[in-house]
């Protein structure tokens, strides 16, 4: 530890965010009251802190000033805190050492009809923040084994793309696949949209590509049973139907499970009625050669999805009702195919020309309105659709051979497993959710990452795309030895800890372990920080570092207006 | 590892895909043909559907990529020439001066302060006027005015040479010529965006008519808080308020008449709307807000939750039916909009302050020029064409030259990060193959 924590020199710099923060705030107000703050050594005012001029300004500042602790009273620390990070590691500051006061979406975008109170409010959160940075201390991340191999989970395209990418680029990759053979769905499929290519001939290249490349072992009928420690060195146990347990140690997890699709029992009757039927029903039957003594097809979209119980939009549905009517009309010419859709999601280029396609080869597209869906009767010689078209304002009536429901893809069963097994949050429907949709590819757990349906319904182009693209998410950083998480970690003492065991049961990231004395231990490598541990701790045994309760105290006498003891 | 990869276009894709060589240890050139980075995304107020403001999720990633060690960002160029084959590419890249030296400047705005020649500003897409010399916005990068040669008084004949005069670092250089480089590349990653169509030949929808009838992209302008109205919503003729507003979807798109527009649906416009359609109705609750549409398109995750929110929960009005007629009263520059109701059959007219047209993805004009310098092919529009979208991925016609984002088509920013990473991995792996070539 430094030998001047009591005393550091403090900088303050108050962004004005263009008119975001300096529009509400009153911000020169703002610098002269900063420079009241005990500890503050230096005070300014920028129009963008976060712009290249203002961490240039940052930088000058910390140099000139000799600071030795940054507070920035700006925005989220989410979005900005690595770029002041950087600023000060360019000043010769450890990283560490800066605090951020938001007084922008906590602050200005909130209080922008009260200026007067938001000045206010932001001057007590930047007081709040020179107290706990005054306390900051300086961390190095620690060095960590970084093991090059990849585990990837699910043999289906995207698993398959992340695989040999990977492979190519050197990385041994076990590719664990819970069925005896690696494909997914696309050993279900027919032909694949956009371009009509045949699913088997995709599959077909791929498999030899996976079998030819040395760098890939597969585990066929396999499961992952566990898999435990932080990225750069993840245990991983795989059982295999009638072989021993096997376990090994990567680097890097890839979850590429994919979805099932809907079986809508009772929907549209079906279930009840062979003759009514789900898309990927429809495929097996196209891949064996098509359907018989069938003259007029009625596909029925949106069945199970865009409703109440699954509100979202499966995305592919549309393109495949399209491309599959395409197909049935090139087989015979005498087969009338109605396409009965509430919003036709065909979107870009490709699919656009699919939707053109169908039209021109004579399918018929009808809307229907979200209040009045269609009513399917089974009868002896056929099945009568009933909808009510707006566009001619008439109920028109189908006596169809052949009911094809568009259901969406839905999760597979065993993810809520994988989700609890590598810390992965799923969404409201039980597809795995990112950490941010503007970062699709980054994950709560560092080091696992997700693909395919598995996140969420996309097509075999879009799967083949994410599995690529996690592939690289998973090679990046593999060269550094450091844990960039941040300074936020668990530390135990010993003397104090009764070995109640409180904190092994809640910790999230399964980060304590209790030694052989019965002591809890927790391991910085895995604990993301989150101070559950020390919040609960009965014994205050606990310190989450760059969040000490000395800090936090400091904080919270500043904040009622007066200062902590030193 | 040995050898560079050239990523051409500097919006999100190209920094995405740029960061993820970078990240994996290897040399990037990152060719951008404006004087700064950011491309469209900069110029965007929120994104859907989580509506984040734009620049603050972009601007790190600028940073980052500026000051990346493995990342060369070269400004103001275009790529003229490929030589070579997968693995082994020569890259000539052409240069145009900044007349600033980046290095001298201390960005201290004297020269924009004293230059005589205003033109109007492309990046607030022409609300506001800009001098020739210029920094397009605060968060730009790299941070020092570039010379507009095409409004400068000096390169317009009329000797002038006020910046120079004024600069007290002697950072701005008049003389610099275009340089020619070449430039070596394991592989080549096309992320060269799109562009908006102008839908000024749509006469019946009054743009560039009526001066209240505006795009979706200056619709971003005029609302962002960095715009020119400073996120008031005020209409072009006359700054009143707008607070009745139509969203006019498939300008441009899913357009079947002969010479006008393109057929396909441009993907993105109908999320946009809807938060555009969100951020109106929560910065001005009593506002009265309007879309029409033909299908929406809301196949992302909680992209179906926005449309909902926007529709059933601030009340914001869907007519399915693609307007007949926009027209004009002359005396007040309301706009009134004709339509049928495809639902209903019900023919209508909404008066409204302000009509914002979703005028359709375009491929970038620069993409046949481009394309001929690569020796790649483009597809009937003129997007960058992908071989063959399962066995090789992403890849052009052209064995190494890869493509990302909308430079193949239209897609949303998820999409385009998503691609963006991928053919980072595929160039990662030709790199691979190239040092085995050489016995490396």
């Amino acid at each position: 530890m430094s030998g001047n924590v009591s005393s550091p020199r403090v900088g303050v710099f108050v962004c004005r965010c263009g008119k975001d923060i300096g529009g509400v705030v009153d911000v020169p107000a703002m610098v002269e009251y900063a420079k009241g703050i005990p500890g503050v050594a230096h005070a300014e005012e920028d129009a963008f802190a976060c712009s290249t001029t203002g961490l240039e300004r940052i930088e000058d500042a910390i140099r000139s000033n000799n600071l030795e602790r940054v507070v920035v009273a700006a925005c989220t620390p989410r979005t900005h805190e690595a770029v002041f990070q950087s600023a000060l590691e360019r000043a010769g500051l450890n990283k560490y050492l800066v605090e951020m006061a938001n007084i922008r979406e906590q602050c200005s975008w909130v209080h922008r009809e009260e200026p007067g109170e938001a000045t206010d409010k932001a001057k007590d959160l930047m007081r709040m923040a020179v107290a706990k940075a005054r306390l900051l201390s300086p961390w190095e991340d620690p060095e960590v084994k970084q093991n090059p191999n990849v585990l990837v989970i699910g043999g289906g395209i995207s698993g398959m793309s992340s695989s040999l990418s990977l492979a190519d680029l050197g990385f041994h990759v076990h590719l664990v696949e819970k069925e005896a053979v690696l494909g997914g769905m696309l050993r279900s499929l027919h032909k694949l949209s956009p371009t009509m290519r045949d699913s088997s001939e995709v599959l077909e290249h791929m498999l030899m590509s996976v079998e030819d490349n040395p760098n890939i072992e597969v585990h066929r009928s396999s499961r992952v049973k566990s898999v435990t420690g932080a990225i750069g060195s993840f245990d991983v146990e795989v059982e295999s139907e009638g072989a021993e347990k096997e376990a090994f140690n990567v680097g890097r997890v890839i979850v590429a499970i994919g979805s099932d699709i809907l079986r809508p029992q009772g929907l549209y009757g079906y279930g009840q009625d062979e003759r009514i039927i789900t898309q990927l029903d429809l495929e097996g039957m196209l891949r064996k050669g098509g359907v018989r003594g069938v003259s007029t097809v009625v596909m029925i979209q949106c069945a199970g999805s865009r409703c109440e119980e699954r509100p979202y939009c499966s995305r592919i549905c549309c393109n495949t009702a399209l491309k599959n009517a395409q197909i049935l009309r090139e087989l015979s010419p005498d087969i009338d195919v109605y396409v009965i859709y509430k919003d036709l999601q065909t979107y870009g280029i490709e699919s656009s020309a699919l939707e053109l396609n169908t039209k021109r080869k004579g399918v018929k597209l009808i809307k229907y309105q979200d209040n009045k869906p269609p009513v399917v009767t089974p009868g002896e010689d056929s099945i009568s659709v009933r909808v009510f078209s707006p566009t001619i304002n008439e109920e028109m009536e189908f006596n169809a051979d052949l009911v094809v429901l568009s259901t969406p893809l839905i999760p597979v069963e065993g993810a809520p497993e994988i989700s609890e097994m590598l810390r992965l949050p799923l969404d409201d429907f039980g597809f795995f959710r990112e950490v941010h949709q503007l970062s699709p590819l980054e994950f709560a757990t560092e080091g696992v990452y997700v693909c395919g349906t598995a996140r969420a319904p996309k097509d075999a182009v879009e799967s083949i795309s994410e599995g690529l693209g996690v592939g690289s998410k998973a090679a990046e950083n593999r060269f550094s030895r450091r844990r960039g998480r941040g300074a936020a970690f668990a530390e135990i003492d010993e003397k104090k800890c009764s070995g109640c065991g409180i904190c092994i049961e809640l910790c999230p990231y399964n980060a304590i372990r209790k030694d052989e004395l019965g002591i809890s231990r927790a391991d910085s490598s895995l604990c993301g920080g989150c101070g559950v541990c020390a919040a609960s701790c009965p014994e205050r045994a606990i310190t989450i570092h760059h969040f000490t309760d000395d800090q936090l105290e400091a904080q919270i006498l500043a904040a009622v207006g007066r200062r902590s003891g030193k | 590892m040995e050898g560079s990869v050239l990523v051409i276009g500097g919006g999100v894709a190209g920094l995405q895909a740029s960061l993820g060589l970078a990240n994996q240890g290897i040399h990037v050139h990152l060719v951008e043909k404006a004087p700064y980075i950011g491309g469209v995304m900069a110029q965007l107020d929120k994104t859907f559907p989580t509506l984040n403001c734009c620049i603050c999720i972009l601007e790190p990633k600028m940073i980052e990529c500026y000051r990346h060690p493995n990342i060369e960002v070269h400004t103001l160029s275009e790529v003229v020439d490929v030589d070579g084959s997968k693995g082994h590419f020569a890259v000539r890249v052409v240069q145009r001066p900044r007349h600033v030296d980046p290095s001298r400047c201390t960005r201290c705005g004297a020269c924009i302060e004293s230059c005589p020649a205003t033109v109007s500003d492309d990046f607030q897409t022409g609300f506001e006027p800009r001098k020739a010399v210029y920094i397009p916005f605060p968060q730009a990068v790299p941070y020092a005015p570039s010379i507009d040669e095409g409004a400068c008084l000096h390169f317009k004949g009329g000797g002038c040479r006020a910046c120079e005069e004024v600069c007290p670092v002697g950072a701005i250089r008049l003389g610099e010529g275009v340089r020619v480089s070449k430039l070596n590349a394991s592989s080549i990653i096309v992320a060269t965006g799109f562009q908006q169509y102008d839908p000024t030949e749509m006469g019946e929808y009054g743009y560039n008519r009526y001066e209240n009838v505006i795009t979706s992209l200056e619709f971003e302008r005029l609302i962002s808080p960095y715009g020119p109205t400073g996120g008031e919503l005020e209409r072009p003729s006359d700054g009143k308020l707008a607070k009745r507003v139509a969203f006019v979807q498939c300008v441009g798109s899913r357009s079947h008449r002969d010479g006008v527009g393109v057929p396909y649906c441009s993907g993105i416009c109908c999320m946009y709307t809807a938060k555009e359609a969100v951020t109106v109705k929560e910065k001005y609750p009593d506002s009265q807000i309007n879309v029409f549409y033909i299908d929406i398109k809301a196949f992302g995750r909680d992209y179906q939750d926005l449309v909902n929110r926007a529709r059933d929960e601030l009340g914001v009005e869907y007519i399915r039916g693609k307007p007949g007629e926009i027209r004009e009263n002359p005396l007040t520059k309301d706009l009134y909009v004709w339509y049928e109701n495809t639902d209903t059959g019900e023919i209508g007219r909404k008066e409204v302050d302000l009509a914002v047209l979703s005028a359709a993805v375009l491929p970038r004009f620069e993409n046949v020029r481009l394309a001929g310098a690569l020796g790649v092919e483009l597809d009937e529009f003129g997007f960058f064409r992908v071989e063959d979208h399962f066995l090789s991925p992403l890849e052009t016609t052209r064995e190494g030259i890869y493509v990302c984002g909308c430079s193949h088509g239209p897609r949303d920013i998820s999409d385009s990060v998503t691609e963006a990473s991928a053919v980072a991995l595929k160039a990662a792996g030709d790199i691979r193959l190239a040092a085995g070539d050489s016995g490396g």
